[in-house]
């Protein structure tokens, strides 16, 4: 139901359908992801946002399995460049992690490991995939580093991760995962851990890449203001499922889930005048491991009626590429303008070019 | 947030840079910093070039024995500190001694170094049932004190010097292999270890790299620690007659030969005990500094 509306003709190189991730370790199953429908298309990046527990972490990392199998269940169906990932052996799998979709930590200093240099883990990484020779992946390291600019970059691939700044530990981070040339890049919340000013030249930085590489970014991240600067399109979620989805702009501009909505007002920076309330959202997210019958943020909402407790809404589109899991999609027509004299598309001068 | 879009390189570009010398490198200049680890240090290697050249330092025989000279106090004549029981010369002993003790100290740690490291990260590792298993077996060795253990094993397999050796390094796998089990443990759950595999590294590999890179250093600073504790129990082995045979100079031997004398010649008959003191503090305050030169966050 949600094919890439933003650009048709390109065939999606993530295909994500009715994905469930069931975490079964504990007392009770804790269903992380239910039913996530998410496509990318080739050379177009697409933030998952949502607040902490909302499985936007758990869809990324399912991308690539990287939950422990045993506790894990995961069904639906993940297709990456004509990969059916839940189907792959260890060694088809093992092959297809970091060749076709490679991935960005959140911190990098313990993504990292400490007792390598930064140059001897990115050697490692190419030569597990590559046979070739020692010298022409560590050549291949130096042009990573050029590409993700740092600067002395011959002397840096010799240094040890403590001794790099965070800003540039992040940007080797992005070259240890462009390595072996993927084609899709994972990002779970890749600039969080920074301080604001280098938060943003990593996030210039990642759409550059996706724009010369042509690669497809999926990031996770729980930062508005980081969405924006990257994604070609948002995708919310909330209770493990996509409650609204579509191209930056419009959401931003017209979100109509009661969620993004709050989640807009929410934002600390643009609406904050001296002595003015800063909005939040009421509540707490759901328990995973009981999640209500009906839509999951309506014990939240402040347009619920009786209706959304009983029943789990469906996708509604909005306009052919802009999609609202919400039963009073009617409610919430105008109302960022309605509630706040900000106008959306002054959150990030950057969108404008 | 959106103000501050400046050219990226800009920001880290003059931050002045030394070419890193190597993680070891590190960890060697910061136990050059430390004075402690330095004075443990040349005790040590002191103790080692004592006992490795000793046939040629030692003064006198150290099997000679005279029965006119017995228990001799230290400075008597040219026996610089006394003479035993027999009349042999103290020094020469000592120095020859050091040979089979340090031997006794060092290598069954060395032995349970390699065997409790590999059973310690394949149970760290592996998780779950496989660790279970191998970690509650561990522990039935673990619940007996370990001097009882060493000499409850000795006396099982018989005296004699391969006997402690093995009684030894049986006694040491269990606690170094709970070691490299909880580190193995915490290292298996770090995000590198993820990014690894989210890289495509296969299992082996990244053991090979990645745990092991991380858990070796940790293991290693433990099991000097333990070199001290092999030297006492060596010692108290060959003091129960279970180890070393007379008349092998030993430490412990020669500190249980000696300690009928103990109202006769009070400072002689300590001088093994001082030796073993001596080595034990050394192995232990090196290994205390290396610990804390090895910690990275510092």
């Amino acid at each position: 139901m949600s094919e890439s509306h933003s650009n048709p003709t390109a065939s999606p190189i993530v295909s994500v359908r009715d994905l469930r991730v069931t975490f079964t370790g504990g007392k009770k199953p804790v269903e992380a992801v239910n039913g996530v429908d998410l496509s990318v298309a080739r050379g177009e990046s697409v933030a998952l946002i949502g607040e902490s527990g909302s499985g936007k972490s758990v869809t990324l990392r399912s991308l690539l399995r990287l939950h422990p199998e045993r506790r894990t269940r995961i069904d639906g169906r993940i297709d990456i460049a004509g990969h059916d990932v839940l189907a792959l052996g260890s060694k088809a799998l093992a092959d297809y992690r970091g060749k076709v979709a490679s991935m960005i930590f959140q911190e990098p200093l313990l993504a990292l490991d400490p007792v390598y240099t930064v140059g001897a883990q990115i050697v490692e990484s190419i030569r597990r995939h590559e046979a070739i020779s020692k010298e022409d992946a560590r050549k291949r390291a130096l042009e990573l580093f050029e590409r993700v600019r740092i600067p002395s970059p011959e002397r840096r691939l010799d240094a040890y991760p403590h001794e790099m700044s965070g800003g540039m530990r992040q940007r080797a981070m992005i070259a240890l995962a462009l390595a072996c040339k993927p084609q899709v890049l994972l990002a779970d919340e890749p600039t969080t851990a920074l301080d604001a000013t280098v938060q943003i030249q990593i996030l210039l930085l990642l759409r550059e890449l996706q724009r010369e590489l042509g690669l497809a970014i999926l990031f996770v991240t729980h930062d508005m203001g980081a969405a924006v600067e990257v994604a070609d399109r948002f995708a919310v979620m909330y209770g493990g499922r996509i409650v609204e989805e579509g191209p930056t702009r419009e959401v931003i501009r017209n979100p109509r889930h009661p969620y993004t909505l709050a989640l807009m007002q929410a934002r600390a920076d643009g609406a904050m005048t001296k002595g003015a309330r800063l909005a939040s959202i009421p509540g707490s997210p759901p328990d995973l491991a009981n999640l209500p019958v009906g839509c999951a943020f309506a014990e939240r909402c402040a347009y619920a009626q009786p209706a959304c407790l009983q029943t789990r809404p469906e996708a509604v589109a909005i306009s052919p590429s802009h999609q609202v899991r919400c039963l009073r999609t009617d409610a919430t027509v105008g109302a960022m303008d309605r509630n706040h004299d900000t106008a959306p598309d002054t959150l990030s001068p950057a969108l404008a070019d | 947030m959106s103000t501050a879009i400046t050219a990226p390189a800009a920001v880290a570009a003059n931050t002045p840079y030394e070419r890193s010398a190597g993680f070891w490198t590190g960890v060697l200049r910061k136990l050059a910093r430390d004075p402690v680890a330095i004075g443990a240090a040349i005790v040590l290697l002191l103790l080692v070039a004592m006992a490795l050249f000793a046939p040629l330092l030692t003064p006198h025989d150290p099997y000679q024995a005279s029965m006119l000279k017995r228990l001799k106090p230290i400075g008597f004549e040219n026996y610089l500190l006394g003479t035993d029981e027999l009349g042999r010369d103290m020094l020469s002993r000592l120095m020859v001694g050091a040979r089979l003790s340090l031997f006794m100290g060092i290598t069954p740690v060395l032995i349970a170094f390699v065997i409790g490291s590999g059973i310690g990260i394949l149970a760290g590792y592996a998780g779950g049932l496989v660790n279970t298993l191998i970690m509650r077996t561990i522990d039935v060795l673990y619940a007996f004190p370990s001097v009882l253990l060493a000499i409850a094993l000795s006396g099982a397999l018989g005296a004699g010097i391969g006997n402690a050796l093995l009684s030894l390094t049986i006694v040491f796998i269990p606690p170094i292999a709970r070691v490299a089990e909880s580190v193995t443990t915490q290292v298996r759950s770090r995000d590198y270890v993820e990014a690894a595999r989210a890289s495509g590294a296969e299992a082996f590999t990244i053991v090979r790299v990645h745990v092991l890179g991380n858990v070796l250093g940790p293991i290693f600073v433990y099991s000097t620690s333990l070199i001290a504790v092999s030297m006492i129990l060596a010692s108290g082995l060959s003091f129960l007659g279970l180890g070393v045979k007379p008349p092998e100079p030993e430490w412990g031997l020669m500190l249980n030969t000696l300690r009928t004398a103990i109202y006769t010649q009070p400072w002689v008959a300590a001088l093994p005990g001082l030796m073993i003191f001596i080595t034990s503090i050394s192995f232990n305050l090196l290994s205390d500094s290396l610990r804390s030169a090895m910690d990275v966050k510092n």
